[in-house]
């Protein structure tokens, strides 16, 4: 019944002229984070005392975590809920998971100014439990720890048995091979724990994302100055999250020339339409409950953005996938999962920098093009990770089954 | 909105009393019933009345004087009346900064505003900073420890006056620069800061924050016609260390509007209810434990039925 008897590593070619473009991006990007390490975030950003949070924080971490959230709405239909069906989507979300929040590490260390103290959050002598920040800051690291915890009974099968050091490292070879067959062993009965563990964890960093620009309430434009926002955030984490899933699934099987998964994936599609009109529902109530409709046609940025992100990347893709021919449908599929992306990618952008209107700005803030070239260069180096994992590990469904 | 504010203060008497009481460490007894610090009534404090300010820029002569680590600038620099031209802001060159506002009332006299850190009594930057950087002192200080900062700038987002600044000119060792009250050489002896002893005009008094808003209110009543009847700070996100006085409206002195409700009312009570003894997040993990059990027995005696 384990997804062992499932997956299997791809064993294809790695470079293709896919590949080498995701290559070069990456290149580029890691250029300009060089550039930002040595000169600072003042010559690389356009960020600024009245904008200190822009698209590192946009995109990087807070679409980062959103878009991540797979790894734990998959994990809670699989096992807490028991639906088997689905068992071949867990590990391709844990490893979208498990890339999705090292990056979302590694890009925050480009943007912290001292980022060499990345880590005092986890002295008891700093904490401080006030801070929405704090929290976040513990659970994306705890969560962390248990997603590479969650990610070693795939490397152990990987390599249990097959542990084949060349010469005088020879002699090795036994104990790592019984270290992987006990990890497994111990894991395996543990396990339980660890994935309760993560999709709490995710509930509460995902939604205390939403809480973060609620410290300053009068800098935020009255539609998104919602007291539900933590709600918004997770209602939207777990619906993007299956969406990622769906997105992930067609694109690596035309990256691999597969047939899609749509055995698994129009059932799946079933769910979002609940999920979505859930959040949709409590959105709408929540404008209407503080009468901030009258701010939707005031022509100011965040409102252009509410009705993008919203209105044509929310309500949208939800009214597309009540249809059930869409959701037979790869293409049709893939076009609603990936405007709901898109839909929360831009709401995450909007929340931290758009609808964020600072005292005595001068001018509004516009990533500079090291800081578009970074973020691209992030995504681009997650999605050759993942297809170099899932080349040499066993994470995506055996084809001949 | 009064009433309440009342409550809240008298709750939070209490409980600063009893914590006194018990002889809890000071940095406990700062803590009020969501957290946020409310050091007391002794608290140090400043009133600004800027009816009498001439704009001579000589408290920010002064405080770049007393702060090494600004760039350096001879006083020559501080003459410069051309400033006024713009509007400036604090940065991380300057602590405070001096502007110049029409005066509706009196177009020939223009109003000078002395700005700084505020020193809020429950400052929304120390309720967000994830390390404890940014601390409160008793004394009314809102202090900046650059050891502890690891730079995320969330404390930038969290001011409601859009004070704290950042060195993003610096690589290595950025740090986030605002007015600390002249707290280590001065304040924490009981010395005025040396913006306030600077000045020629006598614009602003140092002193405890209650005697501030006594003298305030008797400023007000004897001279109605002299200024709004509003002592900016005394109330606004509840309650800042400096006050203000002035004769035009504070929002055509770019004094932002702001309610009586602390900056972090939001997220605090947030954040708490979702920590309550660790039970919110203990709940949430035994409640899926608890369908996964729930799920999988009845997954295993529904498959033993069908066997039999």
């Amino acid at each position: 019944m384990s997804a062992s008897e499932q997956a299997a590593p791809m064993d294809r070619k790695f470079f293709t002229t896919g590949a080498w473009i995701l290559t070069v991006l990456m290149l580029t990007g890691l250029g300009f984070g060089l550039y930002r390490m040595l000169f600072g975030l003042g010559a690389a950003t356009n960020l600024s005392n009245q904008y200190p949070m822009g698209l590192w924080i946009g995109v990087d971490v807070a679409t980062g975590v959103a878009l991540a959230a797979g790894g734990f709405t998959s994990s809670a239909l699989v096992y807490v809920f028991q639906r088997e069906h689905f068992r071949a989507l867990v590990r391709p979300a844990l490893l979208t998971a498990v890339l999705g929040y090292t990056f979302v590490a590694i890009g925050l260390l480009f943007d912290l100014g001292r980022w060499y103290n990345v880590w005092h959050p986890m002295l008891p002598s700093m904490w401080q439990g006030n801070s929405v920040l704090f929290e976040v800051g513990m659970c994306v690291m705890c969560y962390l720890t248990v997603l590479y915890l969650e990610f070693i009974p795939i490397v152990c099968e990987r390599f249990v048995g097959r542990v084949h050091l060349p010469c005088k490292l020879s002699l090795l070879n036994k104990p790592i091979d019984m270290l992987f067959r006990f990890l497994n062993l111990v894991l395996g009965k543990v396990m339980f724990i660890f994935i309760l563990a993560g999709i709490t964890l995710s509930c509460l960093h995902q939604s205390s994302l939403g809480t973060m620009m609620l410290i300053a309430p009068y800098k935020i434009h009255p539609l998104y100055a919602s007291s539900l926002s933590p709600v918004f955030f997770l209602a939207s984490a777990v619906a993007v999250g299956l969406a990622m899933i769906v997105f992930e699934s067609i694109l690596s099987s035309r990256g691999f020339d597969r047939k899609p998964e749509m055995h698994m994936l129009t059932p799946l599609a079933r769910i979002l339409p609940f999920l979505l009109g859930l959040y949709i529902a409590l959105k709408l109530g929540d404008m209407f409950h503080r009468g901030t409709q009258v701010f939707l046609f005031d022509g100011t940025a965040p409102a252009v953005m509410f009705w993008i992100e919203f209105g044509a990347l929310t309500i949208v893709p939800f009214l597309m996938l009540l249809s059930d021919d869409i959701r037979k449908s790869p293409r049709g599929l893939l076009l609603a999962a990936t405007m709901y992306i898109a839909g929360v990618l831009l709401n995450r952008c909007t929340v931290f920098f758009i609808a964020y209107k600072p005292l005595y700005s001068e001018k509004q803030y516009l990533p500079a093009v090291s800081e578009f070239a970074l973020t691209v260069g992030l995504v681009c180096t997650i999605a050759l990770a993942y297809r170099l994992i899932v080349t040499y590990f066993p994470v995506l469904p055996r084809h001949d089954i | 909105m009064q009433g309440s504010r009342r409550e809240f203060l008298k709750q939070v008497g209490v409980i600063a009393g009893l914590a006194i009481c018990s002889k809890a460490s000071p940095a406990r007894a700062e803590r009020g019933p969501t957290g946020v610090s409310i050091a007391g009534e002794d608290q140090y404090g400043v009133l600004v009345d800027t009816t009498r300010c001439v704009g001579c820029r000589r408290c920010e002569n002064a405080c770049n004087e007393i702060n090494p680590d600004l760039p350096r600038r001879d006083s020559a620099f501080f003459k410069d009346q051309t400033v006024f031209e713009h509007r400036r802001r604090m940065d991380d060159s300057a602590y405070t900064v001096v502007n110049r506002f029409c005066n509706s009332r009196e177009p020939s006299k223009p109003v000078f505003v002395k700005f700084q850190c505020m020193h809020c009594r429950n400052a929304a930057c120390v309720s967000a900073c994830i390390v404890g950087a940014l601390t409160r002192d008793r004394n009314g200080a809102v202090r900046y420890d650059p050891w502890k900062c690891i730079g995320c700038r969330y404390c930038m987002v969290a001011c409601p006056f859009q004070v704290p600044g950042y060195e993003y000119g610096n690589a290595f060792t950025p740090q986030v620069r605002k007015c600390h009250f002249c707290h280590q050489v001065r304040l924490s002896k009981g010395v005025p800061p040396a913006c306030v002893q600077a000045c020629p005009m006598e614009v602003m008094t140092f002193g405890k924050r209650s005697a501030l808003l006594d003298m305030a209110r008797d400023r007000l009543h004897a001279h109605p016609d002299r200024y709004v009847p509003h002592v900016y700070g005394e109330d606004e996100v509840g309650g800042t260390a400096w006050l203000y006085l002035a004769s035009i409206s504070f929002q055509s002195l770019d004094f932002p509007k702001l309610g009586y409700q602390p900056a972090p009312g939001y997220t605090e009570p947030i954040q708490h209810a979702v920590f309550k003894w660790f039970l919110p997040p203990i709940g949430v993990f035994a409640a899926l434990g608890g369908i996964w059990w729930y799920l999988s027995t009845r997954g295993k005696l529904s498959q033993e039925e069908s066997d039999t």
